[in-house]
């Protein structure tokens, strides 16, 4: 009685507030359903929402560019491509390490197929260029080695990057997470190598170069670095640093040798990067290429979204790609018109189907739901085949024609491979997904309206028309939503019966995931699809509403 | 029973017989006929062909012979759009996407009846069923009764000469019933509309009807106004279906006029009315109303006969006192007995003797 005369909120028995204590009540019984459905939930997660968002994710990422060429693109984005003209040398250089460490860690191929999207023949150049590199370096290796045969020495080297005094740990950590950053993988494990400040502030390209060398060795190849011998582009760093260096003053360990090989550098031949990249390939000096790997340096890029409808990112903004490059919205047109066809030919197939269904007598009806449900029994593929064997040339229907001499046997009618036999293949195995729900809906109808109906005066038809077709809405609803939305995403009956004509984005899709591999550019088909079928989902939703869809 | 031919019939069944199997007659030889007017149940268990014959008036079944009259035209093949008769389903039908003004509209509109005169019409009928507030409301905002009435007002809105009513109140509690049962039958008779009304409700059939047609087994058993049903019954179908009923079995002894004398089968020998038995040594079926059953031997004639009985059960029922005794080997022999002042309570296992007049003992086939 106390707990219903008192102010304030509710009390349970104990004092505590009722809402609590119905919650308390209530959290097991929660945690139960939640226990119950879990590996559901779990396996959803994993196996469709986890690939979904890893897709959206793809279809926008693009770190390769400026995780291969990190320096590169750095110094890149001071240069104007508008110009006309290639970049500095710097850019060269920068170029020059970070291909360098990109083909030994053999990275340089994936950028070069990324750029290839972009503009044709950057792959082969990356590919071409990356076999070059090492001959640079091994020319000045040799000019050095006449000077002091150490210099080919990995302890000798070891012993002069280490220098004395403070060790620039910051450096290495930079270098190891570059690397890192590269190669994708955690790389664990200690380099083993720091280079002194005073070294690093004397020769910064060869320590940069060094401490490339120095982490791979150690962390990949998994190699003690002062036994291994420097890669080419430590010389290469070398000859650039001694071009500038003031090495007289330099009092760390193996100074002479260094003093001695400043001396001597003066007479090798130094060749600048710019000069060294346009010999290996000419389209090094085409400020074409740079403006793409200019435009596609950012970590994530709409070239892909923009690609998959028609469209470009170059340097000077969007445009809209060649006239005999746009495929992608007329196939998205395509599949938009051939889903809604064969939705459409499901309905005028399916309603008196599922009309015959719901109306005749149990055992009838139960033959009738065999033959309906007996698609559901047989192989995609052997169906799909089968309509092949029907429709073709020289197929059970052409000949059917010709010997009824309807059509003559040198006009044979073309059924299959095109728009037409996608759409009979397709209506043919998606038909059960509109009978089904239809029949469900249809069930519930009780036939005494339609006896109201005419009872009330209405004919056969009226009664149909306003009082029995409005009932039966819901299951056209569902089973046109089911029907679209598989037709829309259809693989594999386009694939073998739509030849050229009647192909669906879907099949472009695989294509670019399977056999181009450009897996952002299908991310980016795939998203809009998606997008797509939730933006219908949402019309359909505020035109028809959802609650009037019933599948049983 | 059997009128077959009536110059003033509006609904008349000649010789109509029905089978959906072509084995097995559903509806054996139906003979009927009703002035215009009259309301009319078919009352009977549940297979006995009572929906059966509705339906086929209705028009939504065919009959397998026999011809079927509305004012006098065969209407065998007018199909059911055509015969202009109103119709209240036995779950309604009120077609659910339609608000109730709509369902009400949707016979006129099929008539081409113009918009100013098909809305006074709808408002007409929805004020006849006092539903005037609930016109733009979907059906299944509507409560059971709400429903009910809307069905009849739309069977009625079209103004149809005849209207068949097929188990309409079955679905609602008894108290809404009973009120409905009333509204049903004034419309009805303020309307004078000819009505067919079905049910298995012995209770509706009887307050509600001018005539009751018994129907069991393919048969109308007895066609008669509800009181003739009640008192006389004709077989003992009809004297088992209507109300509540003892009977007794036995052999005819003597037959003479308007009385017999039947030997019960454990020997007491008893006076009673012979309705559909011939002759002696039939067996037969005695049946007396349990009211009409006296222990008050004043209200008795002289001399009358009684037999022994022993309480098996009393109860007490507020107006009556319902009494199971074991009477002749019957144990399940009911008497009704009034709550008057004066009336003795029973007790469980008290011998008390008991008699009838020979008129309400009634002699019926076996």
């Amino acid at each position: 009685m106390s707990d219903t005369t008192q102010n304030g909120p509710m009390l349970a028995a104990d004092g505590t507030p009722l809402k609590r204590s119905l919650a308390r009540a209530l959290r097991r019984q929660k945690l139960r359903a939640l226990l119950l459905v879990a590996p559901l939930l779990i396996f959803v997660l994993v196996t469709f929402i986890a690939p979904i968002a890893d897709m959206l994710f793809r279809s926008v990422e693009n770190q390769i560019v400026s995780d291969t060429l990190p320096s590169t693109t750095e110094v890149l984005a001071d240069w104007e491509h508008s110009t006309g003209e290639s970049p500095p040398e710097p850019v060269y250089e920068a170029l020059y390490y970070d291909l360098f460490l990109a083909a030994e860690a053999k990275e340089h191929t994936k950028l070069g197929t990324r750029l290839n999207y972009e503009y044709t023949g950057v792959s082969s150049l990356f590919r071409s260029t990356g076999r070059g590199l090492d001959d640079l370096g091994d020319d000045y290796l040799d000019a050095l080695e006449e000077v002091d045969d150490r210099w080919g020495d990995g302890d000798f080297w070891y012993t002069l990057m280490s220098g004395s005094g403070e060790a620039d740990e910051d450096l290495m950590r930079a270098h190891v997470k570059r690397l890192r950053q590269l190669t994708g993988d955690a790389l664990p494990g200690k380099v083993g190598f720091a280079p002194s400040t005073e070294i690093v502030a004397l020769l910064p390209k060869t320590t940069a170069a060094y401490a490339d060398f120095a982490a791979y060795t150690a962390l990949v190849d998994g190699d003690v670095v002062a036994e291994e011998d420097p890669w080419e582009s430590v010389y290469v760093g070398l000859m650039t640093d001694l071009q500038g260096a003031d090495v007289a003053s330099y009092s760390g360990p193996e100074a002479e040798a260094l003093q001695a090989a400043a001396e001597a550098a003066a007479d090798i031949e130094y060749i600048p990067l710019k000069t060294f990249f346009g010999d290996e390939d000419e389209d090094w000096l085409n400020a074409d290429i740079w403006a793409t790997v200019q435009t596609y340096s950012t970590k994530y890029t709409s070239g892909y979204f923009l690609n998959a409808v028609d469209l470009q990112l170059t340097p000077d903004g969007i445009e809209a790609r060649p006239e005999n490059q746009r495929i992608y919205i007329m196939l998205f047109k395509r599949t938009m018109f051939m889903s809604l066809a064969i939705t459409f030919s499901c309905i005028a197939l399916g309603y008196p189907v599922a009309w015959l269904l719901a109306n005749l007598p149990a055992s009838k009806a139960n033959l009738l739901m065999i033959l309906v449900l007996l698609p559901f029994w047989t192989s995609l593929l052997v169906r799909t085949s089968a309509w092949k064997v029907m429709l073709q040339q020289q197929g059970v229907i052409n000949d059917v024609l010709v010997w009824l001499g309807l059509v003559a046997d040198g006009n044979r009618l073309v059924m299959i491979n095109n728009q037409f036999g996608t759409i009979v293949a397709m209506t043919h195995i998606l038909l059960p997904f509109m009978i089904l729900p239809l029949y469900s809906v249809m069930q519930g109808i009780p036939p005494s309206y339609l006896r109201a109906a005419k009872s009330l005066g209405a004919t056969n038809w009226t009664a149909f028309w306003r009082v029995y077709f409005p009932q039966s809405v819901p299951g056209i609803g569902a089973g046109s939503i089911l029907v679209f939305i598989l037709a829309i995403g259809y693989y594999i009956t386009p694939e073998i019966v739509g030849g050229t004509t009647g192909t669906f984005i879907s099949n472009r899709i695989a294509y670019h995931i399977s056999s181009s591999l450009n897996w952002g550019l299908g991310a980016a088909l795939g998203a809009i699809l998606l997008a797509v079928v939730l933006l219908l989902y949402w019309a359909y939703d505020r035109i028809v509403g959802i609650d009037n869809v019933k599948l049983g | 029973m059997a009128e077959t031919s009536d110059s003033g019939a509006f609904v008349a069944f000649e010789r109509v017989q029905k089978s959906y199997d072509g084995e097995t007659l559903v509806v054996k030889d139906l003979n009927l006929t009703m002035p215009k007017g009259e309301f009319l149940t078919m009352l009977g268990p549940s297979g006995s062909g009572k929906t059966t014959c509705l339906m086929m008036l209705a028009g939504f079944e065919t009959a397998t012979y026999g011809e079927i009259k509305l004012d006098g035209v065969q209407i065998n093949n007018i199909p059911p759009h055509k015969r202009g008769i109103g119709m209240v389903f036995q779950n309604y039908a009120l077609f659910p996407h339609m608000t109730v003004a709509e369902n009400l509209s949707f016979p006129l509109e099929v008539r081409k009846i113009g918009k100013s005169d098909r809305e006074a019409k709808v408002r007409r009928a929805l004020d006849m069923v006092q539903m005037g507030d609930f016109a733009g409301r979907r059906p299944a905002q509507l409560s059971g009764g709400q429903q009910q009435r809307i069905a009849l007002a739309r069977a009625l809105v079209f103004e149809p000469e005849l209207v068949l009513m097929d188990e309409p109140l079955g679905a609602l509690d008894k108290q809404l019933r009973e009120h409905m049962q009333f509204e049903i039958t004034r419309l009805a008779h303020d309307l004078g509309i000819t009505t067919v009304y079905v049910t298995h409700d012995q209770t509706e059939a009887l307050t509600m009807s001018d005539r009751v047609a018994v129907f069991n087994d393919g048969r109308i058993q007895q066609l008669a106004p509800p009181d003739r049903l009640y008192e006389e019954p004709e077989n003992s179908f009809v004297a088992q279906f209507i109300g509540e009923n003892n009977t007794l079995e036995g052999v005819i002894k003597s037959i003479s006029g308007n009385t017999c004398e039947v030997q019960l089968d454990d020997g007491e020998v008893i006076a009673a009315r012979p309705v559909n038995v011939s002759e002696v040594g039939q067996r037969t079926r005695v049946s007396i109303r349990p009211e009409r059953v006296e222990m008050d031997k004043s209200r008795l004639q002289e001399g009358a006969h009684t037999l022994k009985a022993e309480v098996l059960e009393f109860v007490y029922m507020g107006d009556i006192f319902r009494t199971r005794l074991r009477v002749a080997g019957n144990s399940d022999f009911v008497m009704k007995t009034r709550n008057a002042p004066d009336q003795v309570r029973l007790k469980k296992g008290q011998q008390v003797e008991i008699g009838w007049l020979p008129d309400d003992c009634r002699a019926l086939d076996a």
